[in-house]
């Protein structure tokens, strides 16, 4: 695996497409049999998205590192990519190349079952068994027709993270389990002149999320399904999910300005306003124990004072309260990779692995065996509430692909921004499924 | 255009040959002369014509192709739509609304950086103590990385940030405003923002043309009793014609294909209600973030042949005597 021939691929391939069409006949290498593992040298080159530096990025040099020293015929090559252009521009252009990487972050839903349909993806379904009994449910998302073709490294709901000392003082006896209970909870937030709820509408998803789960509850469960197998959106709680957060939007629970305010990462960011004490909510997946730390001036104090609860009912809704939202972050291997690669994969998801995943506070594991790893309060309750929903629903932009995703996604935020319908978010998902 | 321009130039100059040979030894010692220039042409141009051809006509090619396809980015593009990406384009509100914005920055560029420029082009011309200084000034924002500047007022423009707080302690707390979240306000600051970082480059220029503006004609005007104004008025800014339209040509070619400063400073939200996006943005939110391949080139080649048109009628009308022969007019 040429890195350099690679990047001058990808970078020639982004400046002009040149390269496209050339790129598509692969290297078509026969899966070796069990018994050639580990007898030639090979590398694997392995891209993921703990980009920044952190606990996540250092803890995956070390696993690579820890694989290497038991495997000595294996070299890994590591290369750290923000998210979005790992997932936008730099992992649909390898994959379109000859030479992509070994093994990749994968998010499972819609683009992996494109990835899928044009079979860049290794079929592990036999050599996994395992592994996947072990995972359990979660390792569904990275299924296209009942064939694995990829393991979550880390799987969580959605729920509501909260300051507990806000709430103390608002007067807010126990966390909100239905939104007459948010409404009021707002309301007596309001009242102690805090911001009752952080948004983080500028980079668009965080605002999404909360019509996702408006759809959650508004929806049943095969409505869900039948949207995510057929793309078909013509149920009429998709539009009832977003009259729900219309309603909601009108009650004001959010910071003013809140379409320029962006999600995670830096002080002014809507998680940077919940860990600072300048917000008491914000609704955001397990990965945001991380995020918060990193954008906190006092960790400690932040510790102190951070819960989290699940998303609350919706009274008279068909939805099943106990359903979730949730995702996760997983790998995949090229369809030409050599067969370490799964070996690999399947090392990564091995409790032991897993555990220390955990101990990095950065998401929630999902091997079984792996819990003892989960120190933090507000991660151990996203983790019994994980392991009580009764489904996960996997994000919906992830759900329905990046076409149908970002044009769902803008038209929520239209409503947020005061010019969208509730109506117009179905039709817009409608126009892209045809784009 | 640049390779056949360098073909033509030299070819034109082909006309000394020495002088005091027979005929015979003369036309095969042009002949060779001929002959030489011509290897010298190709040897000289051909690594630049394969370079332009390889980056810049087949990736331009590649892209009018995929152009007509619906092609998500995954797999080799199979689904031949002939030209529906065009219309989808010329139908979706928001691709309209980035033309408007690109007008906006179009026009807003030229009409208010313009006399701007000229202004302070005019009075740094002037002798005075600390010119140099000033002159540095101007053109410290020109220097500064797009990106710099794009977060740097993104940092300055958020909500209670450092211009609000200056808006307020100067008392003027009623002008302060959502800069970068309200959707009607939006591409006025982006306006703004460009017109900070660009005005500099007209002032450099400026100031280049007015070095070349004769003192004889200057020192005359004043002898037959013109006061600075008419100077100005009369002399200088005719003769400043040239650089003022060249000006014009690349502020106008800039504004059209825009995209770092808006990309950095807008908000992702503000932008993909179309409040601050531009066809380049838009390419880019609808080629990689929606994953609309095939859709995404169509906006790039429409893209491309507005800035074209664009390009060849100032340059067929406004440029004309400035460029003589060099690409559009004739050659003599």
């Amino acid at each position: 695996m040429a890195t350099k021939q690679r990047r001058s691929a990808v970078l020639a391939l982004l400046m002009t497409g040149v390269l496209v069409v050339a790129g598509c006949s692969g290297g078509g290498e026969e899966a070796a049999p069990q018994s050639e593992l580990y007898k030639d040298p090979v590398t694997l080159t392995w891209w993921h998205n703990a980009s920044q530096d952190g606990p996540g990025k250092t803890y995956w040099e070390k696993v690579a590192k820890d694989f290497s020293a038991l495997h000595s015929t294996v070299k890994i090559e590591i290369e750290a990519i923000e998210t979005n252009q790992l997932q936008r521009t730099r992992l649909p252009a390898a994959l379109l190349s000859s030479d992509p990487p070994d093994i990749f972050q994968a998010w499972g839903g819609g683009e992996m079952t494109e990835q899928v349909e044009a079979d860049y993806l290794k079929d592990i379904t036999d050599q996994t068994k395992t592994e996947v009994g072990n995972i359990g449910s979660a390792a569904e998302i990275w299924q296209v027709k009942g064939k694995q073709y990829g393991l979550p490294y880390r799987m969580g709901i959605e729920g509501i993270w909260y300051n507990k000392d806000m709430f103390a003082a608002a007067g807010i006896a126990a966390p909100p389990t239905t939104f007459e209970e948010l409404n009021a909870a707002v309301t007596k937030l309001k009242a102690t002149n805090v911001i009752p709820i952080a948004v983080g509408a500028g980079d668009k998803w965080p605002a999404a999320h909360w019509w996702y789960n408006m759809a959650l509850r508004a929806c049943s469960v095969d409505a869900l399904k039948k949207a995510s197998a057929e793309k078909n959106f013509d149920d009429p709680c998709f539009v009832k999910a977003g009259q729900d957060l219309k309603s909601f939007i009108d009650t004001k629970p959010f910071q003013p300005n809140f379409i320029a305010t962006p999600g995670q990462n830096d002080p002014t960011s809507a998680n940077g306003m919940l860990a600072n004490g300048k917000a008491a909510m914000e609704l955001m997946g397990d990965w945001n124990r991380g995020t918060l730390d990193t954008v906190t001036t006092d960790k400690a104090k932040l510790a102190s004072f951070l819960g989290w609860f699940p998303v609350p009912a919706i009274a008279g809704s068909p939805g099943d309260p106990k359903a979730a939202l949730g995702g996760g972050d997983g790998f995949s291997c090229a369809k030409n990779a050599p067969a370490e690669c799964v070996e690999f994969l399947k090392y990564l998801v091995s409790p032991e692995v897993q555990k220390g995943y955990a101990e990095t506070g950065t998401g929630l594991p999902v091997a079984k065996g792996a819990e003892a790893g989960v120190k933090d309060p507000a991660l151990k309750s996203i983790l019994d509430a994980t392991t009580g929903a009764s489904y996960v629903q996997l994000w919906l932009d992830t759900a329905y692909g990046s076409t149908v995703g970002n044009a769902m996604n803008d038209a929520i935020v239209a409503i947020f921004a005061g010019n969208g319908t509730p109506e117009k978010v179905v039709s817009a998902m409608k126009a892209a499924a045809s784009k | 255009m640049t390779s056949a321009n360098q073909i033509r130039m030299p070819a034109g100059g082909a006309s000394a040959s020495p002088a005091g040979h027979h005929k015979a030894g003369r036309d095969s010692a042009r002949r060779a002369d001929t002959r030489r220039k011509w290897y010298e042409i190709i040897g000289l141009t051909t690594p630049a014509v394969v370079i332009y051809v390889m980056f810049v006509l087949v990736p331009m090619g590649f892209a009018v192709y995929y152009s007509l396809f619906r092609w998500r980015g995954v797999g080799p593009p199979t689904e031949f739509v002939g030209l529906r990406n065009y219309t989808l384009a010329f139908q979706d509100p928001i691709f309209l609304d980035a033309l408007r914005n690109n007008a906006i920055i179009v026009f807003g560029s030229l009409l208010i950086q313009g006399p701007i420029a000229l202004g302070v082009a005019l009075l740094l011309n002037r002798r005075f103590r600390g010119r140099a200084v000033f002159r540095l000034l101007v053109f410290v924002p020109y220097v500064l990385a797009e990106v710099t500047v794009g977060i740097m007022w993104k940092l300055l423009l958020t909500g209670d940030g450092t211009v609000d707080a200056l808006l307020r302690s100067l008392g003027m707390g009623g002008f302060v405003q959502a800069w970068l979240a309200d959707l009607d306000v939006v591409i006025w600051t982006l306006l703004a923002v460009l017109t900070w970082k660009y005005v500099g480059f007209a002032i450099i220029l400026l100031l280049a043309g007015l070095s070349n503006v004769p003192d004889e004609l200057i020192e005359a005007a004043a002898i037959d009793g013109a006061s600075w104004w008419q100077i100005q008025r009369h002399v200088t800014i005719p003769l400043l014609g040239p650089t003022i339209r060249i000006w014009m040509f690349l502020s106008m070619i800039g504004s059209l294909q825009i995209f770092d400063m808006i990309w950095v400073t807008s908000v992702p939200a503000v932008r993909s209600l179309g409040a601050s996006a531009t066809m380049a943005t838009y390419m880019v939110d609808n080629g990689f973030f929606a994953r609309l391949w095939g859709y995404g080139n169509a906006v790039a080649v429409i893209l491309f042949a507005i800035s074209f048109v664009a390009a060849l009628l100032f340059q067929r009308f406004l440029l004309r005597r400035d460029i003589q022969g060099a690409i559009t007019g004739r050659a003599k």
